[in-house]
């Protein structure tokens, strides 16, 4: 995975919109955003959160300086190094695909933040929380927690690719926003799973009047 | 006690066999929280737990756990089995509970 196969994977399965969503991290957001652009295809900075409870929200915003933020609030409650030999080099990349640096953070950890204190800090800098596959077993809502908290303002739940969107659908039941998406963690992956939207054009916002079915925007089936 | 001696103890089935079994056991840690035993485990404890990913495999790697017991009859998923072959963590199965198992490890290595 490099930010310049990124994109092309993505170019290559016709997606118009991407999330990156780095474990704990947003250092390779940009890079991803400015080779998928050249593409024709935007990339929404963004993050894939371990809580304290070990469940994963993905973070979506507009712009990338928010994702930033949110970065730097989870590295201030993320504690330990990576141990390149065990979970492998966090490499930090440019958009030719350059290697700029490593992370020495110990990003596959789980950030000290409740999954309410994750949710409320990517709402406070206007972003969209997501449940990230919530249908797994490992490290999804449902998994670890064995319910979905009613009080938890999530802006929609992920269904991996384990499940088709109508199994999604009778899991989780229609009151939910449901969105498909890869969780690709490798290039094969890219664009396994999608969600076509009807939005007046591709940003986050859009999609979060689409999870609430407001203004007509809305998720296709 | 060593690793091998731990199935006369307990009911286990082995379901990841490559590894050390002449290890010396320190004890055991019980936790569905990787973050948890990341923090709190002992070098050469036995960790108890329903979590089957392939995650457990690199915690009881970088800890050198001496094994991991999957609860509750539970099978590790493919991709944590293939890590723990590759990378020596023995796994053992139970269709006993966390507390179950916990209780007769507690009870056998407070002596």
């Amino acid at each position: 995975m490099s930010p310049r196969k990124v994109a092309a994977a993505a170019k290559n399965r016709s997606l118009d919109l991407v999330g990156v969503c780095d474990h704990n991290s947003a250092e390779n957001v940009g890079a991803v955003a400015e080779a998928a652009g050249r593409l024709g295809i935007r990339a929404f900075p963004g993050l894939e959160i371990t809580s304290r409870e070990e469940v994963h929200v993905l973070a979506l915003f507009d712009e990338a300086e928010a994702a930033r933020s949110l970065q730097e609030q989870i590295y201030a409650h993320l504690s330990g190094e990576n141990d390149p030999d065990v979970f492998g080099l966090q490499v930090v990349a440019s958009a030719e695909d350059e290697v700029l640096g490593f992370c020495p953070k110990f990003l596959a950890g789980a950030a000290s933040l409740s999954l309410t204190e994750v949710v409320e800090a990517i709402h406070d800098l206007g972003g969209l929380a997501v449940a990230a596959h919530a249908d797994r077993e490992g490290f999804g809502l449902v998994g670890q927690l064995g319910l979905i908290p009613e009080d938890l303002p999530l802006d929609a739940l992920e269904v991996s690719p384990r499940l088709s969107f109508e199994e999604g659908r009778r899991v989780f039941g229609r009151c939910r926003s449901l969105v498909a998406s890869s969780d690709a963690h490798s290039l094969e992956d890219i664009g396994r799973a999608s969600t076509s939207f009807w939005l007046e054009e591709g940003t986050v916002e859009e999609i979060g009047l689409a999870f609430k079915g407001l203004r007509e925007r809305r998720i296709l089936d | 006690m060593k690793l091998k001696d731990l199935a006369g103890l307990l009911t286990l089935n082995v379901l990841q066999p490559q590894g050390n079994f002449d290890v010396d056991v320190t004890g055991g840690y019980t936790s569905d929280l990787l973050s948890d035993v990341m923090g709190n485990a002992k070098e050469r404890n036995v960790w108890i737990t329903c979590q089957t990913h392939e995650n457990i495999v690199a915690v009881a790697k970088l800890k050198n756990l001496a094994a991991v017991i999957l609860v509750n009859g539970r099978k590790p998923d493919d991709a944590a089995l293939k890590k723990a072959r590759e990378e020596k963590v023995v796994i053992f199965g139970t269709p006993e509970s966390e507390f179950a198992i916990s209780g007769v490890l507690y009870n056998h290595f407070r002596k």
